[in-house]
């Protein structure tokens, strides 16, 4: 290279700076993962998969009826899954709980994911659930059938327009049981 | 074919050196290298085009006529990969390489045998690429940003596209290592960092950019790949990770790209505008402040992508202005170079003409781009052909301009020859007509509400989608007329002065004849 001048060392050394700092910003990348997490978490942008605590100045608002649908979808997974009742009407404020029922109808252990979908978006931030099926993997035997709760309030301060709401769940398939899942 | 022979390890003089395809192999010089670069972005910038092509003649009338809609995925979301990372980023390394070194007064790169390795994994990543649209499945077509779902549910084609992003992103590191070292350690004497050109300025904050954010973007594409081969979930909803992350790590790395892309640009651009307008560069040091504003900024305003992803509105508000901000120092430069011609006595060769051309196109891209940062006007536009006309605005001309500029511009120093100026005036106005008939009508079309990335598309948009496949086929002939030209200019013609341009001021045009010989300030010269 003919290059061998006063310079190659510190050349070297910059070189060896430069690459550490490649290094450092690729872990950074994978760093975002778990900030990007927290930072939810925080902020509460998204823990549709945590247990909500209810404020203490909740009260029910015995003047106004809401009418929930709620919905259950399976993706690629053997089994089935239905809520025991396809509505309920309830006055806002007040706790409610619904069941739903899955079965694996294969002959095979399987654990799944239920993921939550709400509609209007916004009945996230007036939606306090205490308990969820979602917030835990479930894992079913060959052929088991098993009932779940999900317990849940929904606040008086949702939008007085709204009078249907549609909660609605799908269950998908976690690889390996769900052993390499984060949650 | 080519002998292998006639490498004797000749360092011992300056005109002597291996002949045969073997010099282009194993060549650690950096004007070898340097060509290499430029010739390998020219073919794979025709590859893109020969997609975009394709894409404009399915757009050519509504209803489906010659690409499926998976091959027009494919060919879209290629397209978008083979420009970025194929031509227009590998040019710019290209230019770096023939001239940071000459800018400086440096003999070669710091790492001359690094160098030769950071290029010759392009031609596999390109080939990876290219290949990708022959195996199962066909290419990668979720779009170039490569979003999951679509991303982790794809073919073989997406485990090509994903190592060649690896390699790619491993020979823009070296690279930008290179640029880096040899910029701050190897300037001749006498010449401190704010008595450095314009060019090398912007590529050093460039490379900078490079390594903050290339090993990020390899971050994420591991994760992806892990994700669909390995089991894990940081993007499958269903294992508890989140497609939305994806975005927000790949615009992470996706924003600082745009400027990555644009910065050397300007550069370019600042050399040029002082050069023909036979006045110093209007600002300098305003322009290196700029310049480093706008890269520290890029790296704050990444979630505007994403207005449409669910966001708080806090967010968005915060990356509205960060973004509206980054529109100062760019408004500084614009002043700049219009301050450095004021006054001028001006004249317009070829270099001249694209120079003053990306100004102009540049300054409407740069302004669409402000309208789409507020955010009620970007869920309007989101996805839509006004987005495509944006982002062509700042990088066919912005971007790819200010190379043509460069080429035109450096051509007579390494080559030795004058380019033919009567045909580079018709590239540039040819190239200026249909580049505007191609993409000024899509804002029309964005604002009326067609999306982008779908082969059809309602009958209301006839009119308007066959002037821009009109332009667009123009456009793409104009470009083998540069083939033409720059081939020309290599065999022969007029014999180029070491001073073809009366206000050039950098090293390479005072210190050094035409051609560049093949080992130049292996004593550096002294800068007062």
């Amino acid at each position: 290279m003919g290059l061998m001048n006063s310079n190659s060392r510190a050349n070297v050394l910059m070189f060896k700076k430069l690459m550490v700092f490649s290094l450092v910003m690729f872990v950074f990348g994978y760093a975002l993962v778990p900030f990007y997490e927290k930072f939810c978490e925080v902020t509460g942008i998204n823990n549709l998969l945590q247990p909500d605590v209810l404020t203490k100045d909740n009260w029910v608002d015995e003047a106004r009826w809401v009418t929930i649908e709620f919905d259950a979808n399976i993706r690629g997974l053997p089994w089935q899954f239905k809520p025991l009742q396809s509505s309920a009407r309830i006055h806002p404020g007040e706790p409610i709980t619904v069941m739903y029922e899955i079965t694996n109808s294969s002959n095979r252990e399987i654990a799944g994911q239920a993921i939550p979908s709400y509609s209007p978006r916004f009945l996230e931030k007036h939606l306090k659930k205490f308990e969820c099926f979602c917030f835990t993997k479930q894992v079913l035997k060959a052929n088991e059938t098993r009932q779940m709760p999900v317990q849940f309030v929904i606040e008086p301060g949702l939008p007085a327009d709204v009078d249907t709401v549609t909660i609605s769940y799908t269950f998908f398939e976690l690889p390996d049981g769900g052993n390499t899942a984060k949650k | 074919m080519a002998a292998v022979h006639g490498d004797a390890h000749g360092h011992g003089h300056d005109d002597h050196h291996p002949s045969g395809i073997m010099r282009w192999v194993r060549t650690t010089n950096h004007k070898d290298i340097g060509t290499m670069y430029l010739w390998f972005s020219f073919t794979m910038f025709l590859v893109g085009g020969f997609l975009a092509m394709g894409i404009r003649a399915e757009l050519y009338q509504p209803g489906i006529q010659i690409l499926e809609p998976e091959l027009f995925n494919q060919f879209t979301t290629l397209h978008g990969l083979i420009m970025v990372f194929g031509a227009i980023m590998p040019a710019f390394v290209g230019f770096a390489n023939w001239q940071v070194p000459l800018m400086i007064g440096a003999p070669d790169m710091a790492f001359a045998r690094m160098n030769n390795w950071s290029f010759w994994l392009l031609p596999v990543a390109g080939t990876l690429l290219v290949s990708s649209f022959f195996v199962p499945g066909g290419a990668a077509a979720g779009g170039w940003t490569f979003y999951p779902p679509l991303s982790t549910q794809g073919g073989l084609g997406v485990d090509l596209m994903i190592f060649s992003v690896h390699i790619l992103g491993a020979s823009s590191i070296m690279g930008s290592i290179n640029i880096i070292t040899t910029i701050l350690n190897m300037r001749a004497p006498g010449m401190t960092l704010m008595k450095m050109p314009m060019f090398v300025w912007t590529w050093l904050i460039t490379a900078y950019l490079l390594v903050l954010v290339m090993p990020v973007l390899a971050g994420v594409v591991t994760m992806l790949l892990t994700d669909r081969h390995f089991g894990t979930s940081f993007f499958n909803a269903a294992g508890g990770g989140d497609p939305v992350m994806f975005q927000h790590i790949f615009w992470f790395f996706g924003h600082p790209e745009v400027y990555i892309m644009i910065l050397p640009a300007f550069g370019i651009v600042s050399e040029i505008i002082p050069t023909f307008s036979r006045k110093p560069l209007f600002g300098y040091s305003s322009m290196v402040y700029a310049t480093a504003s706008i890269a520290i900024l890029s790296c704050v305003v990444w979630a505007h992508h994403m207005f449409t992803a669910g966001m708080p509105t806090v967010g968005q508000l915060f990356f509205m202005y960060a973004t509206m901000l980054i529109a100062v120092p760019t408004g500084v430069k614009v002043f700049n170079w219009t301050a450095t011609m004021w006054r001028g006595s001006m004249s317009f060769e070829t270099p001249m003409l694209f120079a003053i051309g990306f100004i102009f196109l540049f300054v409407i891209g740069g302004f669409s781009g402000v309208i789409c940062a507020i955010v009620p006007i970007d869920i309007q536009v989101q996805d839509t052909y006004y987005v495509i006309a944006h982002f062509h605005y700042v990088l066919v001309s912005g971007a790819l301009f200010s190379l043509f500029a460069g080429v035109y511009y450096w051509l007579p120093k390494w080559t030795g020859h004058m380019y033919s100026e009567t045909l580079g005036k018709w590239h540039f106005w040819l190239s200026m007509f249909f580049f505007n008939l191609t993409f000024f009508v899509q804002h029309f079309l964005g604002l009326a509400g067609m999306p982008r990335r779908i082969p059809d598309y309602n009958i209301q948009f006839a009119d308007f989608n066959m002037i821009s496949s009109i332009g667009a086929f123009g456009f793409g002939l104009t470009q083998l007329l540069f083939l033409y030209i720059v081939i020309n200019c290599i065999r022969g013609g007029e014999k180029a002065p070491q001073m073809p341009w009366d206000g050039a001021t950098t090293l390479e045009w005072t210190h050094l004849p035409s051609p560049a010989p093949y080992h130049s300030f292996e004593t550096p010269p002294i800068v007062k």
